[in-house]
C-alpha cells in the first residue's frame, strides 16, 4: 500500500475546487488575449480575455480567504506576522502561489485598465501606455501572460506536493490543471464569441487550438491514471465511473463536436467548460475521501 | 545550545492506560470534544482513534486475534508527532508558522497559522488537525513551553511504564538499540527500530520499538517528503506552458489573412 494512504486529509472542499477552476479560467483567458493580441485576432474576444481576467481573479482571492480556518489572517501568506518581513518559500507552491496570484492580479488589473480605456470608457492618458505598442504596454502583457500561466498550473503542483493518495502518487497533476485552464479558457471565449457574434478566423482559431489541448489533456489523464502505479486501483468503483464520464463528456465528445460544429453550436465549449470544473471536483474530492 | 531532544516509544511496554493521553491534555488545555461533539468509537477502548488537532497523543489499540479468538495479543502504541528532521509540514507552510526549536523539535505557533490546512495534508503520518477551539492547525509541540523550563513533557512525565521516553536522541538511541538486543536474544526476531536512523525523513526525533509490520501500527511503510514532487511537477508544468504556447502559434497563425 502507498505510504500516501496514512495520511489525513486538509478538508479542501467547493471553495477550494471553484478556485481551481477561476483561477484557471483566469490565467488562461490572459494568455489567449495576448495570443490572440499577437496573431491580429478579432479585438472583441482579446479585449474580453484581459477583461475576465481581472474580476475571475478578485474572485479567486475572495475564495481563498474564505476556505483560511482564519480568514482575517490572510495576509500572514505574505507578511510574516512576528517580524513583519515579506513571507515567501520558494519551495512551497501556496506560498509561490499566493504571491503570483497577487502579482497577477496586479497585472490583470492593468490589462483590465488598458482595454477600458481602449473602449473609450476611461480617458486617462496614462492608459495609453498599458497597451501595446508602446514597451510599458508588452511588458505587462508579456509578464501577465507568463503570471497567469503560472497561476493556472501551479494549483496541480500543490496538489502532488503533499503526501495526499492520488495528488502525491502522480507529478502530472500541474501540467494537466494547466492544459485544462487552456481549454476551458478556449471554450470560455468560443461561447463568448458565439454570443457576441464574433465570426470567421478567430473562432476557427480558437476551435483548433481547443481541439488540440483537448487531445493533449486526455493523453496527459491517462498517462496520470497509468503513473499512479497500483493507486490506480482506487478508480475501479463511481468515482472512477465519473472520471470516465469526464473523460467522455467533457474532454472526447467537445472534441468529435468541435471537430465539425454546427454554425454557433455552443454545446462543445460548454462541455468543456463542465469536464474541467468536474475533473478538479472528482481529484480534490475524491483523494479526501481515501 | 540545547541537544535534539524527543521520544523513544518502546510499545512493548505500553499497557493502554492512557496516562500520557491525559497529562498531554490536562498541560495544553486541549478540548476534550472536538467542537461539543463527542463521539465513541463503538467498536474497541479507542475511543481517540487518530491524531489531530484536539488529541496530540493517541494509544492505538490494535487487536490481533485469531478467527476463534484463541490465539491472539494486543499491539498497544502510544502514538504522536514524530518531529520529523525533514518535516514535511514545515517545508509547505506559507506563513511561517511552522518552525524548528532549539530542541530539534517542530512546532506551530498558533498566532501565525490561518488554517489554510496545506500542513495536514503534507504531513507523512497524518498527525496534524485543526483545533476548533482555534481554528488553527495544531499538534504535539513536544511540551515546548515545559522543555524551555527545565521539565520533561506532560506524556513521559505520565507514563506508568516508561514506554514513553523522553530525552537527548543521542542517548535515547543508545537506549532503543539496547532493548531491541535483548528483545532478539529472548526471541522476538520481528522487533525492529522505527525512524531511528536517518534514512526515514532525515530521522524521526519520536522513533518506535515495534514488534509488527509498521502498517499494523498504521505508520506508512516508506514516509517521504512532499517536495520530493517539486521539481518533477514544475518541469512537467513548464514543459505543458511551452506544448501550449507552440499549439497557439500553430492554431492562431494566419490562415488567409485577419479578422478586423
Amino acid at each position: 500500500m502507498s505510504s500516501t494512504f496514512f495520511t489525513a486529509s486538509p478538508e479542501w472542499r467547493w471553495a477550494i475546487v471553484v478556485y481551481f477552476f477561476l483561477g484557471g479560467l483566469a490565467g488562461g483567458s490572459y494568455f489567449l488575449a495576448t495570443v490572440l493580441d499577437m496573431f491580429g485576432k478579432d479585438r472583441r474576444l482579446v479585449r474580453f480575455g484581459y477583461l475576465v481576467a481581472f474580476p475571475l481573479v478578485c474572485v479567486s482571492g475572495l475564495l481563498l480567504t474564505l476556505d483560511l480556518k482564519r480568514p482575517e489572517r490572510f495576509w500572514h501568506m505574505m507578511i510574516e506576522s512576528h517580524t513583519w518581513h515579506p513571507m515567501l518559500k520558494t519551495y512551497s507552491p501556496m506560498s509561490s502561489g499566493a504571491w503570483a496570484l497577487l502579482a497577477f492580479g496586479g497585472f490583470a488589473f492593468l490589462s483590465c485598465i488598458a482595454v477600458l480605456g481602449e473602449r473609450g470608457w476611461l480617458r486617462w492618458r496614462a492608459v495609453r501606455w498599458l497597451s501595446p505598442p508602446t514597451m510599458v504596454g508588452w511588458l505587462i502583457r508579456v509578464i501577465g501572460t507568463l503570471l497567469g500561466l503560472y497561476v493556472a498550473g501551479y494549483t496541480g503542483v500543490l496538489l502532488s506536493v503533499t503526501n495526499r493518495p492520488i495528488w502525491a502518487d502522480t507529478t502530472l497533476l500541474g501540467v494537466i490543471f494547466l492544459i485544462s485552464a487552456a481549454s476551458t479558457s478556449a471554450a470560455l471565449l468560443i461561447v463568448f464569441g458565439s454570443w457576441a457574434g464574433v465570426s470567421g478566423d478567430s473562432v476557427h482559431a480558437l476551435e483548433r487550438f481547443d481541439r488540440r489541448v483537448l487531445v493533449l489533456e486526455l493523453v496527459l489523464i491517462v498517462a496520470m491514471i497509468a503513473s499512479l502505479g497500483r493507486v490506480a486501483m482506487v478508480w475501479l468503483n463511481g468515482w472512477g465511473v465519473g472520471l470516465a464520464l469526464m473523460l467522455v463528456g467533457g474532454i472526447a465528445l467537445p472534441i468529435v463536436l468541435q471537430s465539425r460544429p454546427p454554425a454557433g453550436s455552443v454545446i462543445g465549449p460548454v462541455l468543456v467548460l463542465v469536464g474541467g470544473f468536474v475533473f478538479r471536483a472528482l481529484i480534490v474530492f475524491y483523494s479526501g475521501r481515501l | 545550545m540545547p541537544e535534539p531532544m524527543g521520544f523513544y516509544t518502546d510499545t512493548t511496554v505500553c499497557i493502554g492506560c492512557k496516562a500520557c493521553e491525559v497529562a498531554c491534555k490536562e498541560w495544553n488545555q486541549l478540548p476534550a470534544t472536538n467542537g461539543g461533539r463527542n463521539t465513541m468509537s463503538g467498536d474497541s477502548y479507542d475511543n481517540t482513534r487518530r491524531l489531530d488537532g484536539i488529541h496530540w497523543r493517541h494509544v492505538k489499540f490494535i487487536e490481533q486475534f485469531s478467527a476463534d479468538r484463541r490465539d491472539g495479543r494486543w499491539l498497544l502504541m502510544s502514538d504522536v508527532c514524530k518531529h520529523c528532521v525533514r518535516a514535511g509540514c514545515l517545508e509547505v507552510c506559507p506563513t511561517g508558522a511552522i518552525i524548528r526549536t532549539e530542541f530539534d523539535t517542530v512546532v506551530i505557533q498558533s498566532d501565525t497559522c490561518n488554517g489554510c490546512r496545506d500542513c495536514i495534508g503534507a504531513c507523512p503520518f497524518g498527525v496534524i488537525g485543526i483545533n476548533p477551539a482555534s481554528g488553527t492547525a495544531e499538534k504535539c509541540t513536544l511540551c515546548y513551553d515545559r522543555l524551555q523550563a527545565g521539565l520533561e513533557p506532560a506524556c513521559a512525565k505520565a507514563c506508568p511504564t516508561e514506554s514513553i521516553n523522553f530525552g537527548p536522541i543521542a542517548d535515547l538511541k543508545k537506549m532503543a538499540q539496547a532493548r531491541l538486543g535483548q528483545l532478539h536474544r529472548a526471541g522476538e526476531s520481528r522487533a525492529h527500530l522505527y525512524g531511528a536512523d536517518e534514512r526515514m525523513l532525515g530521522g524521526l526525533n519520536s522513533f518506535y520499538l515495534l514488534v509488527d509490520k509498521p502498517e499494523v501500527y498504521g505508520l506508512p511503510p516508506d514516509p517521504k517528503i512532499p517536495s520530493r514532487n517539486l521539481k518533477p511537477s514544475a518541469l512537467w508544468s513548464m514543459l505543458g506552458a511551452v506544448a501550449i504556447a507552440l499549439t497557439s502559434v500553430v492554431s492562431f497563425r494566419n490562415r488567409g489573412g485577419r479578422d478586423v
